[in-house]
């Protein structure tokens, strides 16, 4: 018998219902009252009825909007089921602020969060950024350029890339002071070896044919360069900078834990902690979830632009 | 073995490298030491040489450095000043010292091994949550394409949302709800680990060709045979190589959840030997999370030699 897809996310919710009672039944850690409770009735039938529209609208929709409705929808229904949750249960605001809190604090406080914005993202973040990942393109050219080199920093690269980098922020701090060059600093270490790696593995992916057919065109090591290893390697190029963007985040935030002036992300979610002032700590989350997803799309969307050639992208 | 010779000559490039900025990084911390013993540096006054960098005064003054390599609270190390740190902090004080294992049974407080040992527990765990979860999450994907549309997307917006922000929050409101010790830090683990399993394992799931799909159907496979004697032995060379990305995202995590809540850990002593200006133990801590995170990367890779010799994929 096949099951229709239609009717999973209903049959989901009364199993995980069935299972919720024969634990209570059989364990007694929570009473049958708590599973049967009008409350978590709700949400699962709120659940079950968002994950039906969606699995209706997935199996119609053809198109990327349509894909990108689907996926905004899912989005949606947990923002709804959270807040819904959060309210119904009152949970305490120190644990899990709703969604509403979080929206307020960040509209209340949009100024101090755009300082924040600039000192962390636009100054320690960006800055490294920029740096990191093109140094480690000019080291990739030079090791490209000598095997020697090659045999001997890649996998020291593959090695250094697995690291946790992010050791390095106390010593840097203490080197570069409180300001966002520390912080840069980090991000240049954090993102320099994923982008080496890429880069390099980038500009070996040509064949031998291609490569042939150059050296009976007589084409110098730059002319090479330029018109086929480059254009070859920029798929591997973009796939580095975007992994980087979220390291260079990463980076930028968790340097300020160990020291900052009295602005910056990291910052304002220690300190919003100490005061327990969750919606200030969320608030910040958001600012840099809005970051990241908007530097990684950012960074998405000039790769579609240079590799339209390439076939993940057809 | 053709690498190892360059290998050799890039690290012993860097150590020396290391040992020459050494002096330059120590240099004003130098001077002064060696003005208090009697010396006379150029330039003469602490005023003057507060705005010069550290070269011109390494250069100006090159044969008052000679302390610069056994400083106690270096800004930069020296490469035997660390080794000597962690020589002592494991093997030294495990065997000789008072708290150490041989005198007291229990790795001593004070110890690399011991807090090696708590970072170690926190990774693994924190990895094993984390891939579990990454391949369910990945066959659901696979298999349904409501899935596939609505928590795809959400997944790798969850990875540009810097967790090891969260962590100390994450930390802080488990702690008072009164969940504290491994699991707080195996959930940021976790958290980190994930992503890169559920990624490798759909390309994995999806790497069979439609011609190994179509053999499988004249053969009336079912979903579940489909499943588990097509999809998942195609998936495992895909998944090993994303175990090695988890498993070193686990150990950042459980590195970084360390730092919030000081209770032992590699993430604690960094940052206690950041608070007490203790540079060493820095330094021999970040070295003895390399060696871990070397150690569980090749732990997998021999898994991984070993499982698909097994199966018969490759030598």
């Amino acid at each position: 018998m096949r099951l229709s897809p239609y009717a999973t996310p209903v049959l989901a919710a009364l199993g995980l219902l069935a299972v919720l009672t024969l634990v209570a039944l059989l364990t007694g850690a929570f009473s049958i009252g708590a599973v049967w409770d009008p409350r978590l009735l709700a949400i699962l039938a709120l659940w079950a009825a968002a994950w039906t529209l969606n699995v209706v609208l997935s199996l119609r929709v053809r198109s990327a909007g349509g894909a990108l409705a689907v996926a905004a929808l899912f989005g949606a229904s947990l923002i709804v089921l959270w807040e819904l949750t959060v309210r119904l249960y009152d949970v305490p605001q120190v644990i899990l602020p709703p969604p509403s809190l979080v929206a307020e604090t960040f509209a209340a406080r949009a100024g101090t969060l755009w300082a924040d914005f600039v000192q962390t993202i636009l100054k320690g973040a960006l800055a490294g950024y920029v740096i990191g990942c093109g140094a480690a393109f000019l080291v990739a050219l030079l090791v490209d350029r000598f095997s020697f080199l090659r045999r001997g920093l890649l996998p020291l690269g593959n090695f250094m890339a697995a690291l946790p980098i992010v050791g390095t922020a106390p010593i840097l701090v203490m080197w570069y002071g409180f300001g966002w060059q520390s912080k840069a600093a980090v991000v240049v270490l954090m993102v320099f070896f994923p982008m080496l790696v890429n880069t390099v593995a980038g500009l070996a992916d040509t064949t031998q044919m291609q490569r042939d057919l150059l050296r009976t065109y007589g084409a110098s090591w730059r002319q090479t360069l330029t018109t086929l290893r480059l254009p070859a390697a920029m798929p591997f190029i973009f796939n580095g900078l975007k992994i980087c963007t979220t390291l260079a985040l990463i980076g930028a935030i968790v340097a300020e834990f160990f020291g900052s002036p009295t602005l910056g992300l990291g910052f304002r979610i220690s300190t919003s902690i100490g005061q327990l002032d969750l919606g200030m700590v969320w608030a910040s989350i958001v600012v840099a979830a809005l970051a990241g997803t908007a530097t990684y799309g950012l960074a998405a969307l000039v790769e579609r632009r240079m590799t339209f050639w390439h076939p993940s992208q057809r | 073995m053709r690498s190892l010779v360059p290998v050799l000559v890039v690290v012993l490039g860097l150590l020396a490298l290391w040992y020459a900025a050494v002096p330059v990084m120590n240099a004003a911390e130098t001077l002064t030491r060696a003005e208090r013993a009697g010396a006379v540096i150029d330039p003469p006054t602490a005023v003057e040489r507060r705005d010069l960098s550290g070269l011109t005064l390494a250069l100006r003054n090159p044969g008052l450095l000679g302390e610069s390599w056994s400083l106690e609270r270096p800004r930069l190390p020296a490469p035997h000043q660390v080794a000597a740190e962690i020589w002592a902090t494991t093997w030294d004080e495990e065997v000789n010292g008072r708290r150490g294992i041989v005198q007291s049974g229990s790795f001593s407080n004070r110890s690399l091994i011991y807090h090696g040992g708590i970072t170690l527990a926190a990774t693994l765990s924190g990895f094993l949550i984390g891939s579990i979860l990454g391949i369910l999450l990945a066959v659901g994907i696979v298999h349904s394409r409501t899935m596939d549309l609505s928590v795809m997307p959400w997944a790798i917006v969850s990875q540009t949302v810097p967790i090891v922000a969260l962590a100390p929050m994450i930390i802080v409101v488990l702690y008072s709800v009164g969940v504290q010790g491994l699991l707080p830090k195996a959930v940021i683990s976790a958290y980190l680990s994930f992503f890169p399993v559920v990624v490798g394992m759909v390309k994995g799931l999806r790497a069979p060709e439609r011609m190994d799909l179509d053999l499988m159907r004249t053969y009336s496979a079912s979903r579940g045979q489909v499943f588990w004697k097509l999809r998942l032995p195609a998936s495992v060379p895909y998944l090993f190589a994303s175990l090695k990305i988890a498993i070193a995202a686990s150990l950042v995590g459980a590195i970084v959840g360390e730092l919030p809540v000081q209770k032992g850990g590699l993430g604690a002593r960094m940052l206690a030997g950041s608070y007490y200006g203790q540079t060493v133990q820095i330094w021999s801590a970040l070295f003895a999370a390399a060696v871990l995170a070397a150690l569980l990367v090749w732990v997998i890779g021999w898994a991984e030699r070993r499982t698909l010799r097994a199966m018969g994929v490759a030598g």
